[in-house]
């Protein structure tokens, strides 16, 4: 354990002393998910012989190379949420209809960290297609809150985050559309990042909402969210929405100066419906900023009040349109029985999807409908510019904003599967920051009294994740939580 | 009562570009099934499109040609609905913003006159895949993905076609616009250029108009026409029987030469358009659209307008030489190197050089004969070397079988023109002794019988010599030899 608790940084520094070879590593961790993937379920699939068979190779490598050859994640293994493409490996979407889609080809975001030498230990368990709050929607089972194995890990990313959370990942990739990474982050009391829109290539993560989607990473610690993110970021040729920014190093910067940075708190953010112990924690981990030198505000962000409904607009349908490949003609499952062409596609799709994915998909399909488009999804694309100009206003006082990650700690298994409305509203602090398209750090800023984890939310300016690292690296070093669950 | 049609086609023509619109996958004919397809054009789930910028430069290549406004901000969106040739259940598309808009192309009508049918919008769009129906007692479809992701355009022309044959006239232009400015092979039996034609009838001189069916997929300009033809009858059939036309989709049956119906309005999709969110908004800025621009050939129309008159040619030679780009860069090449009147090159090509080279099957673009060799064998004819009947039919052919230049084949062959008059008049004489009674015809006979003695008599003189007696010379030596008796 004292191992899988080391930061990236750390295991990569002992790998390139040749104190630790690549295979010691991959058995400990593989141990580490044989002990808790009963409990948790963190994984839809875990690529041990593939994992093995590439240490093998690094081993023997590792004697090849002398220190400042080795790249910083050579040999180390790292998960994968189960919506981004690994060549070769089976890519389900933790759905049905794409239970047996082996995968011909590695996202970007996979190839840039092949690059840097990792390898690839398994995929994590989502929400069916990344909708939801819980990771309960998966067709594999839901995982579990490796602080209280009776709640949820958050969701979508909550495999990601529960294997994190529990040690049996090193770090892993997760994907963000509403708060996906950050709300499981917060849940499990480990650290996620949704980068600026177009900061990260999208290429060879299945699209869930286009314009709202982005890959970023949930570790254990902000320096190695970091580390991942100077790898994984930059514009890609793949994916025509990345954007044409430098990469700062993220790593250098994240020691640096906090004193006499501004922060904002929106006044709308901490009203009705949180729960006392999270507004708590949020605000003592406020004061200890503030003892740091950092000045605190109030501001607005007026528009937020129709972040939820604007969303459920825009990602259903970006949904609906991007599910419909999924039709039983090529990779996926197709249904047994059927008459002609419409029926397959009918029977396929019924059979094929759960009911929050089939929900999202008539949400979306009747608000493209003809007659519908100019009411919902126009209406729903001005609002978010008007969201988006609250961003813009406000970060003309601050430098970022901070909120709670989540209005509640992680509920029971169950509790709000019937009301999906409940549900939606569990992402409430996230859901702006996606449409509005700026970054987002989601990390611990303690516990409640039963003992779960509270997350902390810093939203940062479009292409500055440098100060929310920054910040957030500050108070990790301040808090010292112990954010190891007793599993 | 007289009525009129009213005709509005679309055209979806394919872009020539190397790769496809949205990947690196080859664009090209022919191949294996699903050999040129990647995780972009299979629609695999992660995949994303990335604007090739060839296709957007040939596009506005077309657009430049067919007299567009060129958008300079236009935005591609997703059309959707289910087929299995359809990967992505969407297609990209442009929808409410296209590239190109207000256009127009003139077309030549068979009793010359002239017409402007009104371009309303082009937009760019990637191709779907091809389903293929197993035969016999195969049941199963099958989908070759290799078409899916190839560039096309879509110029939608204002309802401004009146008859089948402007239809077909229109259809033609478009084509030989496409096809001379480089962006399409004209190739209409592989798919390169696909029509659907929206038709209605209103009495003749109404101006409102009536119900419109469409007719998909005419892939020939033959059934162009007849589909119109049809379609026309049929609905003036149908009005004149007291009957109201159905707006729908029908389909030319070309066995039958019919249409039918395909689908009904009530039965039409709703293709939930809605902007493409994995491509940001297509900016030609002024640098682009200039270089491009730049790029563009002379117009058929204008080369035509050049050739009448600066090199005198007909207006109906030119409009054959300018049928294809080759084609009239052969003509200006032959005209420039040759010293007479430049109609005569116009007429040897067109009368003489087509039919040799159709007949070895080649086209003027791999011709054996270089520009410089018809100028060459004019000038064997204008300085009395060879005849011109010995040009076109000797020289020629065996230019185009040899690819030897005019004045080898001439020597060759021994085929210099006999302009010696004294040899002339060996050959005449010998001809008369052996034609006694074509010499008395004209000794007793009267102007007329006279005349048909000395056609007769140089007929035999050409036998006698192989043609290559000069026929100037013979014509005036012949009544001399025979006067002089």
């Amino acid at each position: 354990m004292e191992l899988l608790n080391k930061s990236l940084r750390e295991l990569g520094n002992l790998i390139r002393k040749k104190e630790l070879k690549p295979s010691e590593l991959l058995e400990t961790l593989l141990k580490r998910i044989e002990e808790t993937e009963e409990k948790l379920n963190a994984y839809i699939t875990v690529t041990e012989e593939e994992a093995r068979k590439r240490v093998e190779v690094a081993d023997r490598e590792l004697e090849k190379l002398s220190e400042d050859e080795i790249p910083e994640l050579f040999g180390i293994p790292i998960s994968i949420k189960d919506n981004i493409n690994v060549e070769g490996v089976r890519m389900t979407c933790a759905s049905k209809i794409l239970k047996d889609f082996i995968s011909p080809y590695d996202a970007t975001v996979v190839k840039r960290l092949r690059e840097r030498g990792a390898i690839f230990i398994g995929k994590n368990n989502l929400d069916e297609f990344a909708m939801g709050s819980s990771t309960e929607t998966s067709y594999f089972g839901p995982t579990r809150n490796p602080w209280d194995l009776e709640r949820v890990p958050g969701g979508s990313s909550g495999g990601s985050a529960a294997a994190v959370s529990a040690r049996s990942a090193l770090a892993s990739l997760g994907s963000d559309t509403g708060g996906s990474i950050r709300q499981p982050a917060s849940f499990c009391g480990v650290v996620g990042l949704k980068p600026t829109y177009g900061r990260v290539s999208r290429y060879g993560l299945t699209a869930f909402a286009s314009s709202l989607d982005q890959i970023g990473p949930i570790t254990k610690n902000v320096e190695d969210a970091a580390l991942l993110m100077n790898i994984i970021s930059g514009q890609d040729s793949k994916d025509a929405t990345s954007a044409k920014v430098p990469v700062p190093d993220f790593l250098s910067s994240i020691n640096g100066e906090v004193k006499g940075l501004k922060a904002g708190l929106p006044k709308e953010y901490f009203v009705e419906g949180i729960e006392p112990e999270v507004k708590e924690k949020v605000f003592e981990a406020v004061k200890r900023l503030e003892s740091l030198g950092i000045e605190f505000e109030e501001i607005s962000l007026p528009h937020t009040a129709y972040a939820v409904e604007t969303y459920y607009i825009i990602a259903p349908a970006e949904a609906s349109s991007n599910l419909g490949r999924f039709d039983g003609v090529r990779y996926t499952y197709r249904a047994k029985d059927y008459k002609d062409l419409i029926d397959m596609y009918k029977k396929t799709r019924a059979e094929g999807f759960g009911d929050e994915v089939k929900r999202r998909i008539m949400i979306g399909t009747y608000t493209l409908s003809a007659g519908y488009y100019d009411a919902y999804y126009l209406k729903a694309q001005k609002v978010r510019t008007l969201i988006y100009r609250d961003f813009e206003e406000s970060f003309k006082k601050v430098d970022f904003i901070v909120t709670p990650v989540s209005p509640t700690t992680a509920f029971k298994i169950g509790e709000r599967t019937d009301d999906p409305i409940k549900m939606y509203l569990s992402d409430i602090f996230t859901i702006a920051v996606n449409l509005a398209g700026l970054p987002a750090l989601s990390m611990p800023c303690g516990f409640d009294s039963s003992g779960l984890p509270i997350g902390i939310q810093f939203i940062g300016k479009a292409f500055d994740e440098e100060t929310i690292l920054k910040v957030g690296n500050a108070l990790e070093k301040e808090l010292k939580l112990n954010t190891l669950p007793p599993l | 009562m007289e009525f009129e049609a009213v005709i509005g086609l679309e055209v979806h023509a394919q872009l020539l570009t190397k790769t496809k619109i949205f990947c690196s996958c080859k664009n090209e004919f022919g191949a294996p099934p699903n050999t040129n397809v990647c995780p972009v054009c299979l629609g695999m789930p992660g995949s994303l499109p990335v604007l090739n910028k060839r296709a957007v430069e040939y596009a506005v290549k077309a657009a430049l040609a067919l007299n567009c406004k060129i958008n300079r901000y236009s935005v591609f969106a997703r059309k959707h609905y289910f087929y299995p040739d359809l990967p992505k259940a969407y297609q990209i598309t442009q929808y409410e913003l296209p590239f190109a808009e207000n256009g127009w192309v003139e077309i030549e009508k068979s009793d010359g006159t002239k017409k402007r049918i009104r371009i309303k919008r082009i937009h760019m769009e990637e191709d779907a895949g091809k389903t293929i129906h197993g035969e016999g007692f195969d049941e199963n479809s099958y989908v070759d993905l290799n078409r899916a992701g190839t560039p096309l355009i879509e110029i939608v022309s204002e309802p401004d076609i009146s008859t089948p044959e402007e239809a077909r006239l229109y259809m033609q232009k478009l084509r030989d616009i496409l096809v001379w400015i480089g962006v399409n092979d004209g190739n209409l039996e592989e798919g390169s250029l696909r029509c659907d034609a929206n038709v209605s009838i209103r009495p003749k001189g109404s101006k409102e108009l009536g119900t419109r069916t469409e007719i998909k997929n005419v892939n020939s300009f033959r059934f162009i026409q007849k589909a119109l033809e049809y379609e026309i009858e049929r609905q003036i059939k149908v009005v004149k029987s007291g009957g109201k036309v159905v707006q729908e989709t029908r389909l030319f049956d070309s066995q039958k030469g019919i249409t039918k119906t395909m689908r009904t309005k009530e039965e039409a999709e709703d293709y939930r358009y809605f902007p493409e969110p994995d491509l940001p908004p297509l900016i030609i800025d002024d640098e682009w659209l200039e270089s491009i621009r730049e790029s563009l050939p002379e117009l058929p129309d204008q080369v035509k307008e050049r050739f009448i008159s600066d090199y005198g040619v007909t207006s109906y030679d030119a409009s054959i030489l300018v049928r294809e780009k080759e084609l009239a860069e052969f003509f200006e090449r032959a005209a420039k190197a040759y010293k007479g009147e430049a109609k005569r090159v116009a007429n040897i090509i067109i009368s003489d050089l087509l039919g040799v080279l159709n007949e070895a099957k080649l086209d003027i673009s791999d011709s054996p004969v270089t520009p410089e060799g018809i100028a060459g064998l004019l000038t064997l004819v204008d300085n009395g070397t060879i005849s011109i009947r010995v040009a076109k039919e000797e020289v020629l052919p065996e230019m185009v079988r040899s690819g030897k230049s005019p004045e080898v084949i001439v020597k060759e062959k021994g085929l210099v023109q006999i302009s010696d008059e004294s040899a002339l008049r060996e050959v005449i004489k010998k001809v008369m002794a052996g034609n006694e009674k074509a010499v008395k015809q004209y000794r007793e006979g009267n102007e007329k019988q006279k005349q048909k003695a000395v056609k007769f008599l140089i007929g035999q003189v050409m036998k006698e010599t192989k043609g290559k007696a000069n026929p100037r010379l013979l014509n005036e030596l012949i009544p001399k030899v025979l006067e002089e008796g």
